[in-house]
């Protein structure tokens, strides 16, 4: 299934990239290959900004606006509601370094939902 | 939306993590859980053993949750556990402390000696807290060092979900706690085929699939959701319509006012059932196109039951706001279905929010108004 095309926020430094396949091995969706030695965006449409390939690049080659595809998290942010354990909000991670999210502390909120 | 990053630093140095100085107290998960099976006795002390095979409980929690009854404390404690009769050789195993993960984890391995390593993700799922970083690098190095895995296995490897990744740096987990991060399959129902094989997972068992089962799985939160709202529109909806028509209160009521309940029920029908089922047959790639399809066929199947004099403006009014409102309704829940989907970025969820949920918000405005109207004309 495929969803809307030309919008995704996915960089790859092909200089960087040293062909370890780490993002090939953590992509849901078969974004990457290998080619020559170094990876390849292959399936650009496919990728779903989940962030795996960036966090999990060794040379920070890869560089995505990661967050939830999740109209319910964008509504929260748009009304003002903080993010809990559950309940999303749609702050999205600049995933072009090793920062990395600590854990949410929050109180979670009772809410059933895309979770 | 897309403003400063909202993350920090992880640390680079073990002792910059919230640890006391000194040795790290060994913290071990409950032995009075009730799928644990008795007591290990280990080096780091007694560690809780757990079967593969699920009973009734197990099942039945399971599909509670499904329904989305206890599902923010359906959790169990995390730390270290044995499945089978692990030794210090045998592989371990990391998930998340949502009660459905680990269930799915143990319940695919029958027969196996393996530990399992549950992170403190506070009840979420894999994906789920991968994404917002609770199954993140912090925690899962945090829960090494308080399991006392070190002395507990020989070995230096993890197998973690590879759903686990957005949250989990591989190459922070080796230089911070030593271990070596493998990512196992997507499903654990490959892990068998995975473990057996020492490690290679083909190209399917790295693919996320979202198949019929899959999206019906998730309709019953959804259901209940939109029901929970649902229950106080219909309500409304069913006393405003008392207020227009040429009868009484309560005449009008139950023939303006029941029918918009019926349309209601029928909008959150075709939005949060009918939708997740026909997904990919629908036409269109945004979410809320998908819905308003099934929407629009609702409406007119209804409109031409419910058969208003056209002829006059009440029933011109009446039909044109049904139209509306109902695809509006299934439009805006299939637009929520985004965040339950497997493949939906956020950059093209935020672009089809920005043009689908103002002409959502404009349709439900414009279609409430024809239907005071045409209340009050008739």
């Amino acid at each position: 299934m495929r969803y809307l095309t030309g919008v995704v926020t996915l960089e790859l430094d092909k200089e960087k990239c040293v062909g370890c396949g780490m993002c090939l091995t953590v992509c849901p969706h078969e974004v990457f290959i290998l080619s020559n030695g170094r990876a390849v965006i292959k399936d650009r449409d496919a990728c779903m900004e989940c962030g795996a390939c960036a966090v999990n690049c060794p040379v920070e080659a890869l560089k995505v606006q990661a967050g939830v595809g999740c109209a319910a998290a964008l509504i929260n942010t748009a009304l003002g509601r903080q993010a809990s354990a559950c309940c999303c909000s749609a702050e999205s991670r600049d995933l072009s370094t090793h920062g990395l999210m600590v854990d949410q502390t929050g109180p979670a909120a009772p809410k059933a939902g895309c979770c | 939306m897309g403003a400063a990053p909202a993350f920090r630093p992880l640390p680079m140095a073990s002792a910059d993590l919230q640890d006391p100085p000194g040795p790290v107290e060994i913290t071990l998960p409950g032995l009075d859980q009730p799928f644990v099976t008795g007591s290990v006795e280990s080096t780091v002390g007694k560690i809780p053993p757990i079967s593969s095979s699920l009973n009734f409980q197990d099942h039945w929690g399971t599909f509670k949750t499904r329904w989305g009854a206890g599902r923010m404390n359906y959790k169990v404690e995390p730390g270290l556990y044995a499945l089978g009769r692990p030794d210090a050789q045998s592989p371990v195993l990391v998930t998340a402390n949502y009660k459905l993960s680990f269930d799915s984890l143990r319940s695919a391995l029958p027969g196996r000696d393996v530990w399992i390593l549950v992170l403190d993700t506070k009840g979420v799922n894999v994906w789920c807290a991968a994404g917002k970083g609770t199954f993140g690098t912090a925690e899962l190095v945090r829960r090494i060092e308080s399991s006392g895995l070190d002395q507990v296995v020989e070995h230096r490897q993890l197998i973690l979900p590879q759903l686990s990744a957005p949250g989990i740096a591989a190459h922070l987990v080796k230089r911070l706690a030593g271990f070596e991060v493998r990512y196992g399959p997507i499903r654990a129902k490959d892990l068998p085929e995975f473990l057996d094989s020492k490690g290679r997972a083909s190209p399917a068992m790295r693919r996320k699939t979202f198949t019929l089962w899959e999206r019906i799985v998730l309709i019953p939160v959804e259901l209940v959701d939109a029901l929970k709202t649902g229950v106080f529109v219909a309500l409304a909806l069913f006393l405003l319509g008392g207020l227009g028509g040429p009868a009484g209160f309560w005449s009008n009521a139950l023939s303006y006012g029941l029918f918009a309940v019926i349309a209601l029920a029928a909008a959150i029908f075709v939005g949060a059932v009918l939708t997740p089922i026909l997904l990919p047959w629908l036409p269109g790639r945004a979410f809320s196109v998908k819905g308003l399809h099934p929407g629009l066929v609702m409406a007119l199947v209804l409109l031409l039951i419910k058969g208003p004099n056209l002829a006059v403006w009440p029933g011109r009014f009446e039909f044109l706001a049904w139209l509306l409102l109902i695809p509006a309704a299934s439009a805006y829940l299939a637009m929520n279905f985004t965040g339950a989907s497997t493949f939906t970025s956020l950059s093209g969820v935020k672009k089809e929010m920005r043009l689908a949920l103002p002409c959502q918000i404009a349709a439900g405005a414009v279609g409430l108004g024809l239907w005071l109207w045409s209340g009050f004309l008739a």
